[in-house]
């Protein structure tokens, strides 16, 4: 009896400890290297904040807190040029995106025809395709034919013919639509077009957004485009180009090359809060067939 | 004269009608990405084909001159092997690397019991901090004279290295900067192991099976085809691999770049050169366009190479069937 007892009392405690010090384990891990994650993030901002003679030292904490840093940097010429070029990029290019890749879209998931397996190659081999392989060409109608080169109009306009990954992935979405939704809009007497705006469209909104903020990304934080085409006329640069230039006109200055990097950083991150849930749902789906 | 003409028009002339019909709203529908296509995938790899066989400077009009360039830039030019070595070095280490990385962060999210989504959001935000600013960033954090790592390493009393500035540890310091950007990864796994049936797990338990077996003979398995996929995309982003490795040269080495300004590419001593910025040294910096398209092709087989392996997969993500 007094065995038995004592057993029942002692058994559930070694368990309920492992359990415990996996929790502790588990968690301080998790803390560890979210720490990690997050510092770059901290140092940046503390070194934005420095003097410009704290700057040149080893000091990680900033005294006094400079913050006419960040105003300053807003003010050097170019900075809010560069940030009306990205916005104008980032904007028109998905807009012009979203328009063209959904009608392309909507034919690959729902229309039969001959050929569109090899279709669905092409636009995959076209979103695995380094921008370098067919920039060379490119460049050289842009500039010799169009005289397009020094702004960001190269760029733009590609855009209004679609865009592989963009296509890829609302594909992906519209297989998701139940096919019956399109039945019954086809015995009403709807047409293609009609179905893709009044039924399609509103039933993968979230993946309209989710496509719309990767191009709105993929725009915002292009540097490769904006070097080759705009690198010859400062008016046409955007944040990532002329962030780079920053550093160079400003070599020994971290403290305002890192308020510059604070201000290109920002606007993304906070945009990443509002939409987490937009942004997560799309990577995954870009990995699991949906 | 009846047999003569085709049968489907005779019988049923609708039929023709409306397969013309139906011809002309797949032509509509399409027609931006035919038109993309031509235009801006097909029309430019003939012409790069064209021009690989023809010397070209961009202003007097290209002659024909054999295999020169490719000669010139699998004999003569000195960043080619340096790049394509980097790019093995990337693909053995970096893409390898992140994987763990995005395994280990992804397991650690699911089994973490609070603030689940705050780990998520923390480890998730840093990849998509811009690239060229998060390079910055990391060339500052990295700098040997003020870095705040170097000091910190420093109060540790260990000897650190100068990163960006030697040529042994830029790629280790490109390699950190690409996993603190391991976030799509971390997502792409958790998707995946929550997606494996915790009825194997608890079979596996009962079994007598310990954590490490169950992770090895339970979670392996079903995560293969992800691995796959992220061991593909993984190298296909690393033919891609430009900004990153272009702005920590030019930003660590003090050169200010732009077009047709001489400057000594992948800084420091050929160490971050990859294969799409020998495209722009040598198009755009040295105007040799027809060594240029040289690489543009070697560069485009390549990718296909690994999209092919992508698509040839039968088990799920990228095939062309529904």
């Amino acid at each position: 009896m007094t065995t038995t007892q004592s057993i029942s009392a002692v058994q559930p405690n070694p368990y309920r400890r492992r359990a415990m010090l996996e929790w502790i384990a588990v968690h301080s891990f998790a803390v560890g290297l979210a720490l990690i994650f997050v510092l770059p993030f901290v140092f940046v901002v503390l070194t934005a904040l420095m003097s410009d003679q704290q700057s040149l030292t080893r000091d990680l904490w900033p005294n006094p807190f400079a913050w006419h840093n960040l105003v300053d940097v807003w003010h050097t010429s170019g900075f809010t040029t560069w940030w009306r070029n990205t916005l104008l990029y980032a904007v028109c290019g998905t807009a012009l995106t979203l328009l063209s890749s959904l009608p392309v879209a909507y034919a690959l998931a729902y229309f039969r025809f001959r050929g569109r397996n090899i279709a669905m190659m092409v636009v995959i081999a076209t979103m695995m395709l380094p921008p370098q392989v067919s920039i060379i060409p490119l460049y050289l109608v842009w500039a010799q034919d169009f005289h397009l080169t020094g702004t960001l109009w190269p760029l733009i306009i590609p855009l209004a013919f679609g865009d592989a990954f963009s296509i890829f992935l609302l594909r992906q979405f519209m297989l998701t639509v139940p096919p019956a939704y399109l039945e019954a809009a086809k015995i009403d007497g709807c047409g293609d077009f009609r179905t893709m705006l009044r039924v399609v469209i509103p039933m993968i909104r979230p993946a309209i957004a989710a496509v719309g903020l990767f191009q709105f990304f993929y725009c915002w934080n292009d540097y490769f485009g904006p070097q080759i085409y705009a690198s010859e006329n400062p008016g046409a640069w955007t944040l990532s180009y002329g962030l780079q230039s920053f550093k160079s006109a400003h070599h020994t200055d971290w403290n305002l090359t890192m308020a510059a990097t604070v201000l290109v950083m920002a606007p993304v991150i906070v945009l990443f809060f509002f939409a987490q849930k937009a942004f997560i749902e799309g990577v995954t789906l870009t990995g699991v067939k949906g | 004269m009846t047999l003569t003409a085709p049968p489907g028009s005779r019988r049923n002339p609708g039929l023709r009608s409306r397969r013309r019909r139906e011809w002309l709203r797949n032509l509509a529908f399409l027609s931006p990405w035919l038109l993309g296509t031509g235009l801006f995938f097909i029309y430019p790899l003939v012409s790069t084909a064209y021009l690989s066989f023809t010397r070209y400077d961009g202003f007097v009009s290209p002659t024909w001159n054999g295999l020169d360039n490719w000669r010139f830039v699998f004999r003569d030019y000195p960043f080619f092997w340096p790049a394509m070595r980097n790019t093995l070095w990337f693909v053995g280490v970096l893409v390898t690397l992140r994987i763990v990385a995005g395994l280990v962060l992804g397991l650690l999210v699911i089994h973490v019991k609070s603030g689940s989504s705050v780990f998520r959001t923390v480890f998730y935000a840093p990849f998509l901090a811009p690239p060229v600013a998060g390079t910055l960033a990391f060339v500052f954090l990295l700098n040997p004279g003020t870095g705040p790592v170097n000091t910190l390493l420093g109060h540790l009393g260990v000897s650190a290295p100068s990163w960006f500035n030697d040529p042994t540890w830029s790629k280790p310091a490109l390699t950190l900067l690409a996993l603190w950007g391991v976030g799509d990864l971390m997502v792409i796994f958790m998707a995946a192991l929550l997606d494996v049936p915790r009825e194997l797990y608890e079979a596996a338990s009962l079994d007598g099976a310990g954590a490490t077996r169950r992770f090895r003979h339970v979670t392996l398995p079903h995560l293969q085809p992800i691995l796959l996929f992220a061991v593909i995309t993984g190298v296909i982003a690393t033919m891609q691999y430009y900004t990153e490795p272009i702005v920590a040269g030019q930003v660590a080495s003090g050169q200010i770049a732009g077009s047709g300004n001489q400057f000594e590419p992948g800084y420091p001593g050929g160490s971050t050169l990859t294969l799409p910025q020998l495209v722009y040294n040598l198009g755009f910096q040295r105007f040799d366009i027809g060594a240029a398209c040289v690489i543009a092709l070697v560069l485009f087989v390549l990718s296909m190479v690994f999209a092919a392996f992508l698509m040839r997969r039968g088990s799920g993500f990228l095939t062309a069937e529904d």
